[in-house]
Formats: C-alpha cells, structure tokens, sequence
C-alpha cells in the first residue's frame, strides 16, 4: 500500500533517535542476578505454577546446561554471560487487573508513547491486546467478546493453571527443549507469554495482538506464544516489540509455537523494533527467537509476515512443517540493518504431506556497515508428491559499506517436486533519488519511498494498521543512510 | 524568468558547457538544437541540480534565486521541472503514490496543507484524461514495464500535476511514434501560460512541427552558436550541423 500522508507527517515529527528508547519509573520487583535451579524454582513459585511445569523447567534447565550456542548464523558478538542478567522482574504494584481502569496509569502512558492507546484500540481498532511488560502479562482486554466465540485469549501463566491439559498437549510439541540452546533457555526461564486457542469452526472476531517490552535493565525477555487453531478455524495474531535505550546488550530469547489441524488457517505478523544500538554499534537487543508452526491437518495454513528494523542481531526463522495433504506455508520478510546491526533471519519450509506449497518472499535491506544475511531451507521429503515451493530472495544495498548475503538450502527427497529461486541483489540508485528529488521530494523522504516500494509486496500482507506503523519504522531505521 | 550568464560546468571533471549565456522570458518557450554530444543533456541537469554536475564559473539565475548551489528539490520548489530523456523506473511505488508525494512536498514547501485525498484524485483524473491515459496505469510501479510513450506521457502527466513555471523538456521526442507524439505534443501546448516558460531540447525538429517555439538556439562545443526564430529549426533541418562542428555533414 502506498505512503500515507499520515505517515509523512508522524515520521517528520519524529526525532531522530530511537523513539521508544524511554524508562517508565514503575517499582519491579526482581529475582536476584543469573540463573540456576534456584531461580527457576522462584520463578514458577511466584507464577504459583503446579509441580509439572516446574519439573518440566528444571529438565529443560539441565538440558541447557549440556548444550553449545548456536554457530550456523552469519553473526558475531562476544559470548553471552548468562549469570549477569535478571530472569525475572513484573512491575510490583500490579495484582491482575481486571480491566483498563485498574491498571497503573503509567504503565498506560508507556503504551501511549509506543503509539499504542490501548483505550483507543480498544474503543476504535477493536483489536484485542494482551501487553506483556517484562515479564508479567499486565492487561488483558476484549476478554469477554472473545469467550463469547470460545475463543480463548489469556496469558501463558493463566494456561497454565486453568488449562493445564492444553498446556501439557503442546506447549513443547513443535519447538522441544532440546530444538537449540536459545529455545531451552525460554523453556526453563519463561516468564510470560500469551497462549490462543480457537475451537473447531470458529472464525476469531478480531485480530489479537500482543506487545512485547523489555523495560527493566539487564532482563532477559522470555515469552512463550502458543497458538491453537482447531479445525475449519482462522485467527490473525500481531506482535510488536519494543524495548527503551541501554548501553549493555539484553537478551530475548522468545519461542513462538503455532499448531493448525484441518482446513485452518493462521496469520501471524510481526513488527519489530526492539532498540537496535547506538550508530556505534553499542547496546541493544540480541533477538533470538524460535518460531514454527505446524500444519498438522490437511488443507491447513500458516502464514508468517516479520517486519525486522531492529535489534542489534537479528536471529530468527519462523518455519512451517507442512505434515497435513495439501498444506500451506507462508513467509514474507522485510529485514532492515542500519549502522552495525546483523541480521541472519529466514525460513524452513519442511514438506512431509503430499500436494504441500510454500511461498518465500524474503526482502532484505542493508545500510550503513551492517549485515544482512537470508538463511533459508526449503526441505522436501521422500512422500512429500506434487510439493511445491516458490523462493524469491531480493536484496538492496543503500551505501557502500552494507553487506547483503543470501544463503539457500534445498534437500529434495522426491523427484516430483517443483522447486523455484529467484534471487536479486541491487542498489538504491542515483538516478532514482535524482528522480524523485527533482520532483520536490527529499532525499530522505525519497528513500523511504524507494525502500517501502521495494518492500510493497511484503507489507501487503501487514493487517492495515501495523502496515502504516511499519512504513514508519522503514523510514526511522534508515535515517541518516543518505546525503 | 531564468537568467544563464557565461556558464562553465562540468561532468565528472570534464568541462562539457564552456560559457554558456540564455535567457528566458516569461510564458516564452525556447528550443535548444545541437548534435550528440554538444552539451545538450549536461544543460538539462546542471538546470535540475544533478549531483556529479557542477558549475565552474558562471551563474545561473531562476525567478531572481541563484540556484547555482540549491539541492534540486529546492530548485523543483522553486518551480524548476525536468521531464526525463529516460524516465526512471522505481518498482513497488505506484505512479500515483509518487504523484501524491511529489504534490504534497511541493506545497509542504510552500507552506501549504497538504492537498486533500478527494481534490488530488479529482486532479489527476482530469489530467490523465486530458493525455489520454488509462486510468490502470496509475496503479502500476512507476514507470515499470511502460512502453517508450508510456514513460514520455508519464513526464508530461507529471508536469501537467506539478504546474512548474519552466518546464525543461529533454529529448522528448525521442522514441515516440508520430501519434505519441502528436499526444505529448498537445500535453505540452495545453500548458503554455503566460506565467510558465519552456525549454525543449532537441535533437531533431520533428516535435517544432506541433510545439512552436518563440526562439531556437543552437548549442554546439558547450556554447549557444547561434539564436534565432523558429525558421532557424527549419534551416537546420535542412543543413544539419556541421557548419557548428566544423565536420563535414
């Protein structure tokens, strides 16, 4: 969709650093530094978790401590020191609220500055948000119009208590603990997270979504999304993440579980700018994030739509394993890099069910001295008849000194499969800001809107009002890339 | 209008315009003829503020602005407008996205609001109407996939939109077919006003026959050679270039 006028305008009044990038000044409440059994066990008695998830932590715990980082990625960073983070911080005076009114009017005021009034989502928008600030979920709204639907729409910790056997079914069931060492991680320290389920038949009344936002110094954001999409049923779930300014590199190691039974469908879409550090290269977020999703019935569908501006590194490949006949899997990427950030982000299409397609559109956009890696694996196996899969891959260089990598993986087990790449690689050329300018449009102006046409046939697939905050973030992430 | 006094520029170092004088006046168009490689183009994007195109000695004055250093969207604010030999493409961005944009960062530059979604559509149907353009493509990405006269008829629907007050016309005729041109022809004559002026630059004098000019020049070496009346396009047609090159026809 094209450039709104409201967007010129929002982008113009904004300053040029990082606009999230305030503190909110609430009491939290946290656990002591680092991580051992000890801390687990204080984290699943402060959610008042039953005896199974906290022995499900510990073995994931026990687990991590055996496993190696991940090396695949085109990244580099010094080691992570895992003792000198927090695991566990919620803001002190929040006991459930059970509406908006309850809820500590700054804490409003942070999501009002982020550019999200939840009083007006839920006024106008009718969006239903569950807010998660570190790591307790603090609001939940549209509650009731969505357990009128059956839908259910809560916190991972409420899952928990009252829907244990859910819980127990798939939490863990298409990223296992033992999946990488980030996953394991979130899977003993998980703080919080937002679990959905959508019964049989049933078309979920309004897009859900969830805003995601490390505030506290030094803490480790873990959250757990599971989705459940019973059969014949669609739901559509955003995400957006945030977090403020700091000079040390926090970690976020979310995991992100999807499940889609027979003829249905789910849309997720994802914006995120999390702080990406300073133009130096200091701070910022090491984002690394696992999400797959299943398409265990047939004719099911799963549809990831990412939109990555920030972080410092970016490690991320929401995947389909498409198991049900004639499944469906989706990814349209757009990943931005400015200044030094690094990002390895792509997909895994896994075909096992027969007449299986998969759709990759992958645009990457490098600027400044950062790094821009697609890592993508389209695998088909040997039962997999008739899959299909189409791969295009389209990078931009703005400047000189970006790097643009892309890195497909094709296994194919079955010689009927249908399998195409496409790849492009190009600059933000003179002669096209020169056009643009000798019309009238500045020159920064001018690249948002070549980047943002580049960009087109992903954000399409935005739901409407992340796909004006998202030609917004295009435009802040490449500020001060021309002139 | 514009005042072009002893201009010297270069490209990428090269000195290609080497004392270059013009003037126009207002609601005056002016045609500028000359071989390949006279200069002809340089002149188009020394006008525009082309970075790499840079004036040496001389001065250039617009509307009483010495535009000789400004960025081109100050130039373009000013009223300056180029209508490309060879219109960019820019994919994913629709032709009226780009419209819009380009409207609404002149009258930012103005001091104006922002033109209103229902007035902008009203204008750009009259003007794509008054072309002769399908209405399907304002939807493509600028300029992608557009035939030769696609792209010549998108420069004038642009200029048609901008309303500048001197439009430069670089080669526009080159690649149109005798209806095409007809077409942009008419575009252009529909804009002569009193207050905007018109620099067409040319190689052949095929697109005089339907734009009639007030004054001809001849730029050859970097240099007006020669200033005339329109029948000095006829003369050329007739006898070429070489009494300016010093080359055999």
């Amino acid at each position: 969709m094209p450039v709104t006028n409201e967007t010129r305008e929002a982008v113009a009044q904004l300053d040029r650093k990082y606009e999230a990038g305030f503190i909110t000044d609430i009491e939290m409440e946290r656990a002591p530094k680092g991580v051992d059994e000890d801390i687990i066990r204080l984290i699943s008695a402060k959610k008042g978790e039953p005896a199974w998830m906290l022995e499900s932590r510990l073995k994931a715990f026990r687990h991590w401590q055996t496993m190696p980082e991940p090396a695949w990625a085109k990244v580099k960073f010094a080691p992570l020191d895992y003792q000198d983070a927090y695991y566990y911080a919620a803001p002190k005076n929040i006991d459930r609220p059970k509406s908006l009114d309850e809820v500590d009017p700054k804490l409003l005021e942070t999501y009002q500055k982020l550019g999200i009034p939840l009083r007006e989502q839920e006024m106008l928008a009718g969006v239903a948000v569950d807010a998660v600030f570190d790591s307790v979920s603090v609001v939940t709204t549209f509650r009731e119009k969505l357990h009128e639907a059956g839908v259910i729409f809560c916190s991972i910790s409420e899952a928990i208590r009252d829907y244990p056997e859910m819980i127990k079914k798939y939490m863990g069931s298409v990223v296992p603990y033992t999946d990488n060492k980030h996953a394991c991680l979130n899977a003993a320290v998980f703080t919080d997270g937002t679990f959905v389920y959508i019964p049989e038949g049933v078309r979920c009344p309004m897009e859900l979504s969830t805003y995601f936002r490390i505030n506290e110094a030094k803490t480790g954001q873990f959250e757990r999304t599971l989705i459940v999409a019973e059969k014949g049923s669609y739901v559509s779930y955003l995400e957006g993440c945030t977090a403020p300014m700091r000079d040390e590199n926090q970690l976020h190691a979310a995991v992100v579980e999807l499940i889609a039974m027979d003829d249905a469908e789910i849309k997720y879409s994802t914006v995120q700018n999390w702080y990406p550090g300073d133009e130096n290269g200091k701070g910022g977020i090491y984002n690394f994030v696992t999400k797959r999703g299943i398409c265990k019935g047939k004719r099911a569908k799963i549809s990831w739509t990412q939109v990555e501006t920030g972080s410092a590194i970016t490690w991320k490949y929401p995947s389909c394993i498409l198991l049900g006949d004639d499944s469906v899997g989706e990814f349209y990427s757009v990943a931005i890099t400015n200044n030094y950030q690094q990002a390895d982000t792509g997909t895994k299409m896994i075909h096992i069910g027969k007449n299986t397609r998969s759709r990759i559109v992958s645009k990457g956009i490098s600027a400044g001295k950062s790094d821009n890696t697609y890592r993508g694996l389209v695998r088909i196996a040997a039962k997999a008849e008739n899959a299909r899969n189409y791969t295009q891959c389209d990078s931009l260089l703005i400047g000189h000194n970006c790097g643009a990598h892309t890195v497909p993986y094709i296994e194919n087990r079955n010689p009927g499969a249908t399998l195409e790449h496409e790849a492009t690689t190009s600059k933000v050329s003179e002669d096209q800001l020169f056009y643009c300018r000798s019309r009238g449009i500045p020159d920064e102006e001018a690249l948002t809107l070549i980047v943002n046409g580049f960009c087109r046939e992903v954000l399409q697939h935005l739901p409407m009002e992340f796909a004006v905050e998202a030609q917004k973030l295009v435009a802040i992430s490449l500020e001060g890339s021309v002139g | 209008m514009l005042k072009i006094e002893n201009l010297h520029a270069t490209v990428d170092g090269r000195e290609v315009l080497k004392g270059l004088t013009l003037e126009i006046n207002s609601g005056e168009v002016h045609a500028i003829m000359g071989p390949n490689g006279s200069g002809k183009s340089t002149l188009s994007y020394v006008l525009a503020g082309r970075d790499g195109y840079d004036v040496t000695e001389g001065k250039i004055t617009f509307m009483g602005h010495d535009i000789g250093e400004m960025a081109p969207e100050e130039r373009a604010a000013l009223g300056i407008f180029l209508a490309f030999q060879y219109p960019v493409e820019i994919p994913g961005v629709t032709t009226t996205t780009f419209l819009k944009t380009a409207v609404n960062a002149l009258r930012k530059a103005h001091g104006a609001a922002e033109i209103s979604p229902v007035d902008f559509l009203k204008l750009q149907k009259e003007k794509t109407a008054q072309l002769g353009m399908d209405a399907d493509f304002l939807k493509r990405g600028v300029n992608v996939g557009f035939s030769g006269g696609e792209k010549k008829r998108n420069e004038v629907l642009q200029l048609a939109m901008l309303q500048p007050k001197l439009a430069i016309l670089d080669e526009t005729d080159s690649g149109l077919d005798i209806d095409a041109l007809k077409v942009v022809a008419a575009g252009v004559n529909a804009l002569r006003a009193e207050d905007r002026s018109f620099l067409i630059i040319t190689h052949y004098q095929r697109l005089l026959n339907y734009i009639k000019p007030d004054v001809v020049h001849v730029l050859a070496k970097g240099k007006i050679q020669r200033t005339g009346g329109p029948e000095l396009a006829l003369e050329l047609e007739e006898n070429g270039y070489a009494d300016f090159t010093g080359e055999a026809a």
